[in-house]
């Protein structure tokens, strides 16, 4: 059974809002998927149906190949989940917070699972220490090591990295790393593109669709576009020619322009007119690669 | 022209070191990232420079005012927004626009043009009456940035201004940023996101109440970080990490979407070595391996590490 997640025009409302408008997808075992898309775009309502919260709608939801709805008990011991607010007990030690985790999935055996969890997140030295008293990027390591004391074969991540500092972020990179490597599937909402640009595939969710669905590479070719990046100035008044000058996507870093284009020479020319005219000063050109917010943005305004 | 000057500022809380004999400057005008993991003193000192917190040693000049001596002149020539906007939820944009004009001593005609110039960044022209706690996340953002600077200050603070934003919003946050600055207010910036530290003009980085780097996003790429980064597209990618984990030429793996990322001292004998070991002696299809720039955030956490 290669799909772990099958998905088939899944609806759901809330009152009169169309929060998710029939999507339909397909996750592997072993991927690191990510839905990605702005506030409201229906990443947190999908994901609570497929761990059961909601039911949806209308449409089709399986998890290991069994339906969610006919199979809820056999489905919850095996999917973890972290949600945006995971709730640990502030008064409670790491060790009782994961004791705690374990009873609620009827485990008693935990010791030795929480000892490799803990060791896995490098928390070991403080599981004595009570969760009120841990650091941001800490209790956000214990929230993931509590959802994964049953040993899931699914693993859902609602926004796991808002409000996180770079250090910590990069520390859960890893242990996901760690967790592809021992076959479990992950799938993560996120509003951050550069943090999709780490998952095998993403789908761009947009108003309560799917707007495109792919590797990252591969959303990113379908455009058929590239980024002129021009290091010039008056930095400023080049972004602001070409943003007036018509329906070029452009973007200001610093002393730097990314302007989306078709790569063909007379495009770039055509820039460099602009430019020379204006008696812009160019130091330099190069071609770049999109990034996928560059190819989201560009999706989404057409 | 500098708009900052910082000279040799430290805090201690007791024996606790939080700021440790830092200077740098910020230039008139422009978009300065302030960056640092959490507890690397990047409060502190904000709240030095806003005058609300006086440094044991050391001095800094703020819209030309020391916050040594003139600490109420400093806090009247800046603004200050945090990551949980300062706004009242509880109050109806307009309240809360004409809470803080009321704050900053507005009045007459200056503050009916601040307050329409306000509901316009911010997009709420007509919706001056809804309440803010219903604002979407991104237009309670901008109307927190407008009422930071309602009173036209010379110089404001953005501390983690766009955590949990979406894409979109931050996006067009930035724009508002990029205007304030090019109208010549100086844009003081800290944030968690490195890949929005690109948009600034000029970049410190602080490590346990230590500066240690200073520069343009680009400067930060080349004199910083000396080791290579080598992006392999390859079969079993899992697999290939373990391999690779094992060699003691890789400084450090990790997965990039299909891809394996590797930290190497010297790439070009490392490409040679991934070939060989993974093509030759564990028959992985190497499709692709180049040495990529590194990101602000390789950049970072190299320096973090290494202090």
């Amino acid at each position: 059974m290669n799909n772990i997640i099958e998905i088939l025009d899944l609806k759901k409302n809330y009152s009169s809002v169309e929060a998710v408008k029939g999507i339909s997808l397909e996750i592997h075992k072993g991927e690191m998927f990510a839905l990605v898309g702005p506030d409201g775009a229906g990443k947190t309502t999908t994901i609570r149906m497929l761990t059961g919260l909601i039911s949806p709608d209308s449409g089709k939801l399986s998890l290991l190949g069994k339906n969610i709805k006919e199979n809820k008990n056999f489905i919850q011991n095996k999917i973890g989940y972290l949600s945006q607010k995971f709730s640990l007990y502030g008064d409670l030690t790491i060790d009782e917070n994961i004791e705690f985790f374990a009873h609620i999935h009827n485990i008693f055996d935990y010791s030795e699972r929480r000892n490799e969890l803990l060791e896995f997140t490098r928390l070991t030295p403080f599981r004595d220490r009570l969760a009120d008293n841990l650091s941001g990027g800490m209790k956000q390591k214990l929230a993931l090591a509590c959802s994964l004391i049953h040993r899931p074969e699914i693993l859902f991540l609602d926004e796991p990295t808002t409000g996180v500092d770079p250090v910590s972020r990069r520390d859960f990179w890893k242990i996901l790393s760690g967790l592809i490597k021992d076959g479990i599937t992950i799938l993560m909402t996120t509003p951050y593109l550069d943090e999709a640009e780490r998952c095998t595939r993403v789908a761009l969710m947009n108003d309560g669709k799917i707007i495109a669905l792919d590797t990252p590479a591969e959303i990113k070719k379908s455009i058929g576009k590239s980024i002129l990046e021009v290091v010039c100035s008056p930095s400023r008044k080049a972004y602001k020619i070409i943003k007036e000058s018509g329906d070029l996507e452009v973007q200001l870093f610093g002393d730097r322009l990314n302007i989306m284009i078709e790569n063909r020479q007379e495009n770039i020319d055509e820039i460099m007119n602009i430019f020379n005219q204006n008696e812009i000063k160019i130091s330099g050109t190069r071609i770049i690669t999109p990034t996928l917010e560059n190819v989201f943005i560009h999706l989404i305004n057409n | 022209m500098h708009s900052i000057t910082v000279n040799n500022l430290t805090k201690k809380f007791g024996s606790f070191v939080s700021v440790d004999n830092i200077s740098f400057n910020v230039k008139e005008g422009e978009i300065f990232g302030f960056l640092g993991a959490n507890g690397a003193g990047k409060s502190t000192t904000i709240r030095m420079l806003c005058g609300i917190l006086e440094p044991t040693s050391g001095d800094a000049l703020v819209g030309g005012f020391s916050i040594n001596s003139e600490p109420d002149k400093v806090k009247s020539s800046i603004g200050y927004m945090s990551q949980r906007f300062s706004l009242y939820n509880d109050l109806t944009v307009q309240e809360n626009i004409d809470f803080f004009g009321g704050v900053y001593g507005l009045s007459g005609s200056n503050f009916r043009e601040r307050k329409n110039w306000v509901l316009e960044i911010a997009n709420l022209k007509g919706k001056e009456n809804l309440l803010t706690g219903l604002l979407p996340g991104g237009i309670k953002q901008r109307l927190a940035l407008g009422t930071a600077v309602i009173h036209n200050p010379k110089i404001v603070f953005l501390d983690e201004p766009t955590s949990g934003v979406d894409p979109i919003s931050r996006r067009s946050f930035w724009d508002l940023i990029n205007q304030l600055s090019e109208e010549g207010t100086t844009v003081f910036v800290t944030t968690h996101y490195l890949e929005e530290a690109e948009f600034c003009n000029n970049i410190i980085l602080i490590n346990a109440g230590k500066l240690v780097a200073e520069g343009t996003s680009e400067e930060l790429k080349t004199n910083y970080i000396n080791h290579k980064i080598i992006d392999i597209e390859c079969d079993r990618t899992v697999e290939a990490m373990e391999i690779l984990e094992k060699e003691t030429f890789v400084l450090d793996t990790s997965i990039f979407g299909n891809n394996l990322h590797i930290s190497v001292l010297d790439d070009v004998s490392a490409k040679k070595s991934v070939l060989a070991l993974l093509e030759g002696k564990h028959s992985f299809r190497i499709r692709k391996i180049d040495t990529i720039v590194p990101t602000l955030e390789d950049v970072f956490i190299h320096l973090i590490e290494k202090g």
